[in-house]
């Protein structure tokens, strides 16, 4: 029956050519919009660590004084370097690091090579084992490397294939603000999308071509990247013990009942610290995972969401242009539909036909769409964007993308099938 | 007269009516809103500086050690200052529309109980306040002796010359000449207004308070080194820029040209504002989508009806109705059905605005979109009408007499 309906359908679209395009085409435009903006939406709020997201925290405590001091209020968004490194060193996650953003002079041995500034990562041993970081050769640098201030240093393969050729360079020093690095590992491709944790730099395509200990980092004060937030006596001259939050910890919680444990940990040290005098306010403490912290922390732009309700409403007017289209189309054919009435055919199967119209219409519009999606991204990744390089069509984007379509023009269809229906087949039959 | 006729025969097509009339309705709510988002976007990149930026150009470096400054800012004024053309050149912390490096919450009182907002410093060398043209309007420009030493990220006490907005945010109605606010330790004490001077970046606060700025002067020194700004005239920037970098490269090799960030300020402002451009352009795209296929919708219905109408248009051209009858009624059924559309739209429009207003930093609508965007709908509805109307009044009254 299906065969028959789609073979009425194509006849009948084929009879109005002028209405079926416009049909085609107010769908095409509609999905292609909604899908543009779909997409870069998807790509966007996508989890950067699949799997392993739902495990990664980012503890936050509120170290200030009592100037500005009000309950409820979000405690600073990064820890400074004391905290830090009492909750690093208190081990109590099954892993974890602390870190901040840099950039650093390098210094390339060869002479056919100009010394340039490159992002650095300052963080600690756990680093690449909580993020999974991929390795194509050597490996982390360990906890000695850390508590020792070790001149090592973890490049990226970019990186590597500009100083090395690619080669295995293990081994082998890098020079970076005139102070020599023994590699001790080169990464594989890995750029996590967004940048999560560090949303204090850019925060899509984001990408470090080398990683030091954060110990060596502070000790030969490499200038550091990000946002920096101070109180009372402030920054000073020494970061060690600065009242400054500036540096980003994630622990690795391998259950909710660990997950739970940690944040009684963190009160219970917000409470110690404020008996021995080092804290002023009531303990206030977050914990919360990859993807709540990147929620909080609205890490899609706002530009992007309006993107996709202009595109929502656009694609509801094409929608309701659709429905008058089509109901003309059917009305059009009422006599046709009388005649098949009149043959023996129930308001059901007539219903299924036109809606199997509709329906093909819809596919052939999802088509039209999703070449307009495939411009549309071709067009956000020319934007001066930073995340316009992610813009790409994936397999369940282009899925929804039918989905959409044919859903939408099948519900663009109920009404005019079911006002067709109501055709009386006896008066389509006597008129003309 | 043909009114009562056409209400008639539109309550035969409440469907088709209701459908039209939604299209128009959703149409309206969003051209408005639309336009009115373009709009504001637009209004946000024609922010006034307040210095002439087609003269000026800002020029950055890397790569040195702080405690070389003294020695290194002479180095780099006297590189500069020897470019033919160059007018001045200045030590500067940033410049509008530059990396915004010099934020600070204020108070106005030295306990710090009354907060006055997040304010952008300009920390700025002896002859900067000249080279940046700004427009005083009440009180003196910093003089030489009010140039002091930065302790930590500002001078201690500081003589300051801030933006006319931000006077009347913090002083409303009040002279502002003497007034003292602190920003922890640090104090400042106003000794001069101009009329407009945007901050480095659009700041906490959102886009409010992109004049509120302050001029500190200060004593180039360790924590004020490496930005500078040049001074030139507009026909000759570009080059004295192109020619600066080629100079610093030979006189200063020691250092690192920053030169993403080295750059007049006019390309500074267009990339500054780059995204609020995009952001613009795409909603014009959107507009005309949105107006096309609403066109389309009304050609596809209405040739609709005239084909299904031609015996009764037949008809009446065979009782004495003339071809202008026939258009008129299509167009004035055009009219008809758009004006429920519209009426239907305005509410539809506020309902929008309302939400994007919770998601979004917007003002109310302003009530003047309503008729442009009523007029507009208006107009595209006639157009879109015209053809299918004009082949209604082609039908020759012969058709009356045919069977079908």
């Amino acid at each position: 029956m299906f065969g028959y309906y789609l073979d009425l359908a194509l006849r009948s679209l084929k009879r109005n050519r002028m209405l079926t395009a416009l049909m085609v085409v107010a769908i095409a435009l509609g999905i292609g919009a909604c899908m543009t903006t779909l997409t870069v939406l998807h790509v966007l709020s996508g989890d950067p660590l699949p799997g392993k997201s739902a495990r990664l925290y980012y503890p936050q405590i509120d170290p200030q004084d009592m100037d500005g001091y009000q309950p409820q209020n979000e405690p600073p968004l990064q820890v400074s370097w004391t905290d830090g490194m009492n909750l690093l060193h208190a081990k109590r996650a099954d892993n974890q690091a602390l870190m901040t953003g840099g950039s650093v002079p390098i210094q390339p041995e060869q002479s056919s090579l100009e010394p340039f500034y490159d992002d650095a990562r300052y963080t600690t041993a756990g680093f690449f084992a909580m993020f999974e970081v991929p390795f194509l050769y050597g490996r982390a640098w360990s906890e000695a490397d850390d508590d020792g201030s070790a001149r090592v240093a973890v490049l990226s393969r970019k990186l590597n294939d500009k100083l090395f050729g690619g080669a295995d360079s293990t081994g082998r020093t890098v020079r970076m603000e005139d102070v020599a690095f023994r590699v001790v590992g080169v990464i594989d491709d890995w750029r996590p999308n967004p940048h999560f944790y560090d949303l204090f730099s850019a925060r899509y395509g984001g990408e470090e071509s080398v990683f030091v200990p954060l110990t060596t980092a502070a000790d030969l004060k490499f200038g550091r990247n990000g946002s920096m937030d101070c109180w009372g006596k402030g920054s000073g001259d020494n970061m060690k013990t600065a009242t400054c939050t500036w540096l980003q910890l994630w622990v690795q919680l391998d259950s909710p009942a660990k997950a739970a444990a940690y944040k009684d940990f963190l009160i219970h040290y917000s409470q110690e610290q404020k008996a021995i005098g080092n804290f002023q306010r009531p303990p206030n403490v977050r914990l919360r995972n990859l993807m709540e912290w990147l929620d909080y922390a609205k890490v899609v732009p706002s530009d992007v969401r309006l993107q996709v309700w202009l595109a929502l409403g656009f694609l509801l007017v094409c929608l309701v242009n659709t429905v008058g289209l089509m109901l003309a189309k059917f009305l059009r054919r009422s006599a046709e539909l009388g005649v098949r009435r009149a043959l023996g055919a129930s308001r059901r199967s007539v219903f299924a036909q036109l809606l199997v119209e509709a329906g093909t219409v819809g596919l052939v519009g999802g088509l039209g769409g999703l070449l307009l999606a495939v411009a549309g991204l071709w067009l956000v990744r020319r934007q001066p964007v930073n995340y316009a390089a992610l813009a790409h069509l994936d397999l369940p984007m282009l899925a929804t993308t039918f989905l959409l379509a044919v859903g939408a023009t099948l519900l663009a269809g109920l009404l005019p099938a079911w006002r067709a229906c109501q055709v009386t087949p006896a008066l389509q039959l006597k008129s003309n | 007269m043909q009114t009562g006729l056409i209400l008639a025969a539109l309550r035969k097509h409440r469907l088709a009516t209701l459908l039209i009339a939604l299209e128009i309705a959703l149409a309206c709510a969003v051209l408005c809103n639309a336009c009115f988002l373009i709009a504001h976007r637009m209004g946000l990149t024609r922010v006034d500086s307040g210095v002439d930026e087609s003269a000026l150009a800002v020029f950055k470096i890397d790569g040195f050690e702080a405690a070389q400054a003294g020695d290194l800012n002479a180095r780099m004024l006297a590189g500069l200052r020897a470019v033919p053309g160059m007018q001045s050149a200045s030590v500067v912390n940033t410049a509008p529309f530059g990396l915004p490096t010099g934020n600070a919450g204020i108070n106005l009182d030295r306990e710090g109980k009354r907060f006055g907002g997040v304010v952008g410093l300009y920390l700025d060398g002896p002859g900067s306040f000249e080279a940046l043209g700004l427009r005083l309007v009440a009180g003196r420009a910093p003089q030489t002796g009010d140039f002091q030493p930065m302790v930590g990220f500002a001078p201690k006490d500081s003589q300051v010359v801030v933006s006319h907005t931000l006077a009347e945010h913090l002083w409303p109605g009040q002279d502002p000449l003497g007034k003292e606010f602190w920003s922890g330790d640090y104090h400042f004490r106003v000794i001069g207004v101009v009329a407009h001077m945007a901050r480095p970046g659009a700041g906490e606060g959102g886009t409010g308070t992109i004049e509120w700025s302050v001029f500190v002067p200060t004593q180039p020194g360790p924590n004020l080194v490496g930005t500078y700004l040049l001074r030139a005239a507009p026909q000759d920037l570009p080059r004295v820029l192109r020619d600066a970098k080629a100079a610093i490269a030979r006189a200063v090799p020691d250092v690192v040209i920053d030169h993403e960030n080295s750059r007049t300020l006019g390309d500074l402002r267009e990339r500054y504002f780059r995204s609020d451009r995009v952001m613009a352009s795409l909603l014009v795209g959107v507009v005309a989508a949105l107006l096309g296929v609403t066109a389309l919708g009304i050609v596809g219905l209405a040739s609709f009806w005239v084909q299904q109408r031609r015996r009764q248009i037949g008809i009446r051209r065979a009782i004495g109705a003339t071809r202008g009858d026939i258009l008129r009624y299509f167009q004035t059924e055009n009219f008809l059905i758009v004006t429920f559309g519209i009426a239907l739209g305005m509410l539809l429009a506020f309902a929008l605005n309302a939400m994007l207003m919770r998601f979004y930093e917007l003002p109310h609508l302003p009530l003047a979109y309503l008729p442009a965007g009523a007029l507009a709908l208006w107009g595209l509805g006639q157009v879109a009408v015209l053809g299918p109307a004009l082949r209604a009044a082609a039908v020759p009254p012969v058709v009356a007499t045919r069977s079908g």
